[in-house]
């Protein structure tokens, strides 16, 4: 086997994972907040046809830029729908897993509102943030190749890794989610904080969305993340909501994804074909489940994840 | 015309607000109403869209003496039973199903509607009110099989698959027998991912393939994904279903084209006339159901003038791909020599030619 084989292999892998990864960063800030944003596959649909729209329409005056300028409307776009979630379940105190629910069906349908006039419409892709002697070089393309979301997506989880166990205010952050009454009465605001971690992640289902229909494939199709962020939501649980793990987690289905397909071309196959079309529910029933049970096996999710703050009653 | 779709009826926040609306313009209804369950949306550019295209032209051929309707998204589950119901109350004499996972629901629903006539796509149970019908799909597939054989360097060709099933199997091997007409030597790698939809593993895959030397790359999924990285790695691909050209300018060499309307519109006019019946109908490009998108630049002529002989042969039936000698992925011979399959085997084939590695 020779390296760029490997070389070869390894980009498939770092493209199927770099959007799950993102997603599943930003739900973990939300879920360490203590609040259960079940709506990633909406939000990420929601930033999808975005990030096309604006990166379409402002191709002709932007240029190069347009993608950048795509990418940050995917993330407001994410931002937007997540407030929608946020005044609900925070404000107005309705269910988090209904809201979350509910939030991914108004994804799905608005999403593909919004994109029926860009369906057979094409858009250029970033441009390397490194010159062509290093991004189109036989080895070196493994470090400098990629999109610059994959840079993004690393930079990310390392980010939040460090600001929830490195800083006060991932520590104030955590507080809110294991106690949200003790958070309350030395002071915090419990429910501007979750209003933050629940941006945030918006923010980032947003781009994971736009990774879609601007990196991978540069269209719009209609429900085009095709469950991706339900494995998303399994991932932090399955990461046992740590940073470092979320990120060996999202590889590994990344590895073994792109393992399957050279397996399949190759003229063998090591797991059923059923189960790769089952995954994205066997994923998603087991996190709830997991979540559900909390005391048997979730021991580790945050303490008040889901339950609503009602300080007063 | 209606435009149903379940999406709207989400937004709309509750159907019971939309039906009445529905069955209300039932009893005003003068033309034939036709209605039709879709898959995916009609936005897929693929499967959905080529039989929106097709609903487009009844439209425009029988305008005012029809008055077509269409749900989409319809998952291939027991929610097609009420959606199909929906429409036959709602006064559609003829409803088309559009999948091959409608077949059990389109029976059973339509044994309680005997006054619609129903028609189902790709199926093969068929009622007093239930007709089938299907395009012969592998007769584009042989088409671009000879363009691939031609055009590849390395005699290694890709196809990324949905299911393993004998529309998809048909399609593999009919591309690969055409192409080994051309190089004996071809082998096919095929990769089936599971779904008809998913752009992100149809992508995923597609650079699988040509990571392991297949320089021409067939599909049999729903979004323009694997020629896009076609176009992105410099190889070639086909579109499928539609011309997909503008996703991949470079890398589309042509493309298959279902074109449904001629065969909607002769089924309006058969029961407009009275003359309707529970047909089992194949048809292909002799009948006009199924037509090559224009070749691109990159496509020599002396490979144009080999495509071309191979459709005027398919029309004149002259050229049958699935004519013998043929042999298994084992080598064992399953036609022989100068012998046709006969429609009956190609509707269950479940195994692949040799030098298809899959």
């Amino acid at each position: 086997m020779n390296p760029g084989f490997l070389i070869d292999a390894l980009v498939t892998v770092v493209g199927v994972t770099t959007p799950i990864l993102l997603a599943a960063t930003g739900e973990l800030v939300v879920e360490k907040s203590g609040v259960l944003n079940l709506g990633i596959e909406g939000m990420m649909l929601i930033g999808a046809v975005t990030g096309f729209a604006v990166t379409f329409n402002t191709g002709p005056a932007l240029g190069d830029l347009a993608p950048w300028a795509g990418v940050l409307a995917a993330a407001l776009a994410g931002v937007a729908s997540s407030m929608l979630f946020g005044v609900l379940v925070l404000t107005l105190g309705s269910n988090q897993v209904a809201t979350g629910l509910a939030l991914a069906i108004f994804g799905i349908g608005l999403s593909s509102l919004i994109g029926a006039g860009y369906v057979g419409m094409i858009v250029p892709s970033f441009d390397s943030l490194f010159p062509d002697r290093l991004a189109g070089d036989p080895l070196w393309r493994v470090v400098f190749g990629y999109s610059p979301l994959v840079y993004f997506a690393l930079l990310m989880v390392f980010a939040v890794g460090w600001f929830l166990n490195r800083t006060r205010a991932g520590l104030i952050l955590r507080a809110v989610g294991e106690n949200d009454l003790s958070a309350h009465s030395i002071g915090y605001s419990v429910i501007a904080i979750r209003y933050a971690a629940i941006a945030f992640g918006g923010a980032l289902a947003g781009i994971a969305g736009a990774y879609f229909s601007m990196v991978i494939t540069p269209m719009w199709a209609e429900q085009m993340t095709a469950g991706r962020g339900w494995i998303a939501l399994a991932l932090v649980v399955f990461s046992g909501w740590r940073a470092g793990r979320l990120l060996g987690g999202a590889y590994f289905f990344g590895v073994l994804m792109t393992l399957e397909l050279y397996a399949k071309a190759s003229g063998f196959s090591f797991l059923p074909s059923q189960f790769w079309a089952a995954m994205p529910y066997i994923a998603a029933v087991v996190a709830l489940a997991v979540i559900s049970a909390r005391e048997v096996a979730g021991t580790e999710a945050p303490a008040c994840l889901g339950r609503p703050f009602l300080p007063n009653s | 015309m209606n435009m149903i779709s379940r999406r709207n009826l989400i937004k709309a926040g509750a159907a019971g607000l939309a039906l009445p609306a529905l069955a209300r313009s039932g009893f005003a209804a003068q033309p034939l109403k036709v209605g039709f369950v879709y898959l995916g949306a009609i936005g897929d550019y693929g499967w959905t869209w080529s039989h929106e295209q097709g609903r487009k032209a009844l439209d425009a051929a029988l305008k005012g003496k029809v008055a077509t309707n269409y749900v989409e998204n319809v998952k291939e589950d027991a929610s097609a039973i009420p959606v199909m119901k929906d429409l036959a109350q709602a006064g559609n004499k003829l409803i088309f199903t559009t999948s091959y996972g409608y077949m059990d629901q389109t029976i059973e629903v339509a044994k309680q509607f005997p006054d619609v006539k129903w028609e189902h796509c790709t199926g093969y149970k068929r009622a007093d009110n239930v007709g089938t019908y299907n395009s012969r799909f592998y007769q584009g597939r042989a088409v671009t099989g000879v363009i691939a054989g031609h055009m590849s360097k390395s005699g290694v060709i890709g196809y990324v698959g949905s299911f393993k099933i004998p529309e998809v199997v048909m399609g593999v091997n009919a591309f690969t027998l055409a192409a080994q007409a051309v190089n004996p030597k071809i082998t096919t790698k095929l990769v089936m991912i599971d779904t008809w939809f998913d752009p992100a593993k149809e992508a995923a895959a597609a650079e699988t393939l040509a990571n392991l030397g297949c320089d021409v790359i067939a599909q049999h999924v729903d979004s323009p994904a694997v020629l896009q990285v076609c176009e992105k790695r410099k190889i070639y691909g086909f579109g499928y279903g539609a011309d997909m050209s503008r996703f991949a300018p470079h890398a589309h060499l042509t493309a298959s084209l279902d074109l449904w309307g001629p065969y909607y519109i002769s089924r309006a006019k058969a029961v407009l006339g009275g003359t309707w019946k529970p047909d089992d109908t194949w048809w292909g490009m002799k009948e006009g159901i199924l037509a090559m998108a224009p070749y691109s630049k990159a496509v020599p002529q002396n490979v144009r003038a080999a495509a071309d002989k191979i459709i005027a042969g398919t029309k004149a039936g002259t050229y049958e791909v699935f004519t013998g000698p043929i042999a298994d992925q084992s080598g064992k011979e399953r036609v022989p020599k100068g012998q046709r399959m006969a429609d009956k085997d190609l509707l269950v084939m479940d195994w692949y030619v040799k030098g298809v590695q899959s």
